[in-house]
């Protein structure tokens, strides 16, 4: 499974009550406020622990979200968008989360820039489902990718420092 | 030098140049083909002439093995995925000649999925739903097409999918008569669930392992096999070691002979089912390592978590109920849950035995060569803190969010 620190930031998010996915129109909004809620806390922590790394928001209906996450590396700052759809399906399955701007640049994703989880990230959501939201997908999901996946990116060259962003996290 | 804004037009322009490009090729060819096109055949013929492309398939016909052949043309399949098994299915579907083909996929036609059947270096680019139903359309003028460039996974898109299940039959406002799943993630396979367990529509699903050396095939009648969200996904074990199997550096390999094969399964048991001949298989496993094709039928789930398949469940038990029994039922195994685990470990290899054992559910008996690919525990309490009450709208969730 995920690494100890992984396993707890993700303890510290709150569990969602709500077994509703977008086409559920009576108890969908009240999911979309626990998603909120969730990932409120979970921004709040990670700047708390010194390790702040995304930012998200949704259009009114919550169907669709977009943002940006960023990762430091030698003391630089690399910035990236994000962007996911919520199946109609969710929250039994996990939204596919992309990373437009590597898309063909490493082999761990899918056409579109969907990043490609590990083997481990299918059971766990399923095992967890409905309690897991957006916030559990960002943190056992987004967070190890971009772990493992950016520093192999710099070393290849293949994503590069841009003059302009901060040099350090603030 | 230009700058990064101005290189994005740049690439934008040449784009667009290309698609033009592209559009006046096709136009071409399609001038040029139609010398070359057959008449559409009103009649399919047993006629052995050179000119017939039915007289093999009506061959099967006088030779007993299909009693109406000419029925293929009444049918009406909505293929989804058009990768590197749907767009196989379709092409054979197609020289069957089928009455009727719906194709969805969002995606385009990449040189990166050259090493798969049916599509051609110059599509690339073009969107694979429409790139198929040229190309189709040039082998079998015969057949109706209806394309949709779209992601079924979507809100929007869902429903439009759903209307076109239940409407977009050879006849405009009646059903089609068979789905076929041809999608390579689990979102898309659980809406495809969703859309036929609310329809009762029945359905076949496929799918090729990411390490492309299994796949199988399933047909799901709601109410009555096992849907997709009955179990967890069942998988063939390709008996490789998964310690040995790297997957660092890799999303997914694929071999075209594994999806050769996985889409000749698949339209096989469509034509039996439709044309009625032979046994359809429930579920019909492909271990390309050692050539085994395990095979098995799955009743559904009374607890299964989508409401759509309980209440399926119901109406096909009332049905039952009602029908004088005089047919031999065909034994369908049933799924016994074990105490015991053995499955599951190797999905979480890493994790320590306690903890194991309490993130495993219980495995169901499979035959042998058929696995899940993970297990699920029995209702546990929840762990951990869940959200708290909150007065706050959702607007100010939103802008609390914004503000952070
Ligand atoms: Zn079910």
């Amino acid at each position: 499974m995920a690494d100890d620190a992984t396993r707890r930031a993700v303890s510290q998010i709150p569990l969602l009550k709500t077994h509703a996915g977008p086409r559920d129109r009576s108890l969908w909004p009240l999911r979309l406020k626990e998603e909120y809620q969730a990932l409120i806390k979970f921004v709040e922590q990670n700047k708390e622990a010194d390790n702040d790394w995304f930012r998200l928001e949704s259009n009114a209906d919550g169907t669709r979200w977009t943002g940006t996450c960023w990762f430091i590396h030698d003391l630089l700052r690399y910035e990236f968008r994000l962007e996911f759809d919520v199946p109609v399906t969710y929250p039994d399955t996990a939204p596919e989360v992309a990373v437009p701007e590597l898309d063909g640049k490493t082999a761990k994703m899918y056409r579109g820039g969907k990043i490609c989880l590990t083997e481990h990230f299918a059971p766990l959501w399923a095992r967890n489902a409905p309690r897991f939201g957006l916030a559990h997908l960002m943190a056992l999901g987004l967070g190890p990718w971009l772990a493992v996946e950016v520093p192999d990116l710099i070393s290849k060259g293949l994503v590069v420092h841009k003059e302009g962003q901060r040099e350090t996290a603030e | 030098m230009a700058t990064m804004e101005e290189l994005k037009l740049r690439v934008r322009e040449l784009e667009n140049e290309l698609i033009k490009c592209k559009q006046k090729q096709c136009a071409a060819e399609d001038a040029q083909n139609q010398e070359l096109h057959r008449p559409k055949i009103n009649k399919m013929s047993a006629e052995v002439v050179d000119s017939n492309p039915y007289s093999r398939l009506m061959a099967l016909k006088r030779m007993g093995i299909v009693e109406d052949y000419e029925k293929i043309r009444t049918f009406t399949v909505a293929v989804v995925g058009v990768g590197g098994v749907g767009s196989v299915t379709a092409e054979m579907l197609t020289r069957c000649g089928i009455g009727k083909l719906l194709l969805f996929d969002y995606d385009k036609v990449e040189l990166a999925n050259m090493n798969r059947l049916f599509f051609q270096p110059h599509q690339a680019g073009l969107s694979k739903v429409e790139a198929a139903e040229h190309t189709l359309r040039n082998i079998n003028p015969d057949v109706t097409f209806e394309t949709h460039n779209y992601n079924i996974t979507t809100m929007e898109n869902f429903t439009h999918f759903m209307d076109r299940i239940s409407h977009g039959g050879l006849e405009e406002g009646k059903p089609v008569d068979l789905v076929l799943s041809c999608v390579d993630n689990f979102e898309a396979r659980m809406a495809i669930n969703t859309a036929c367990n609310e329809l009762g529509q029945i359905w076949m699903e496929s799918g090729v392992s990411e390490n492309a050396v299994s796949g199988h095939i399933q047909l799901i009648i709601p109410g009555e096999t096992a849907c997709f969200a009955c179990a967890p996904p069942l998988v063939v074990a390709a008996n490789i070691d998964e310690k040995t199997l790297k997957r660092e550096g890799v999303c997914a390999a694929s071999l075209p002979t594994t999806m050769g094969v996985v889409a000749g399964l698949l339209v096989q048991n469509v034509l039996k089912y439709l044309l009625q001949f032979g046994t359809v298989s429930y579920y019909l496993g492909y271990n390309a390592m050692q050539d085994f094709f395990p095979s098995m039928a799955m009743k559904a789930n009374p607890q299964c978590n989508d409401r759509y398949c309980r209440r399926q469940q119901e109406e096909y038990k009332k049905k039952e109920a009602e029908r004088p029994k005089v047919e031999v039922v065909q034994e369908e195994e049933e799924v016994v849950v074990h105490e015991d685990n053995e499955w599951g470990i190797e999905v979480v290899s890493e994790v320590t035995d306690a903890e194991l054992q309490a993130a495993s559910g219980t495995a169901p008996d499979l035959p042998e060569g058929i696995t899940v690919a993970y297990t699920i525990p029995a209702e546990t309490a929840a762990s951990g803190e869940t959200v708290e009450e909150t007065e706050q709208s959702l607007e100010e969730l939103m802008a609390q969010m914004r503000k952070l």
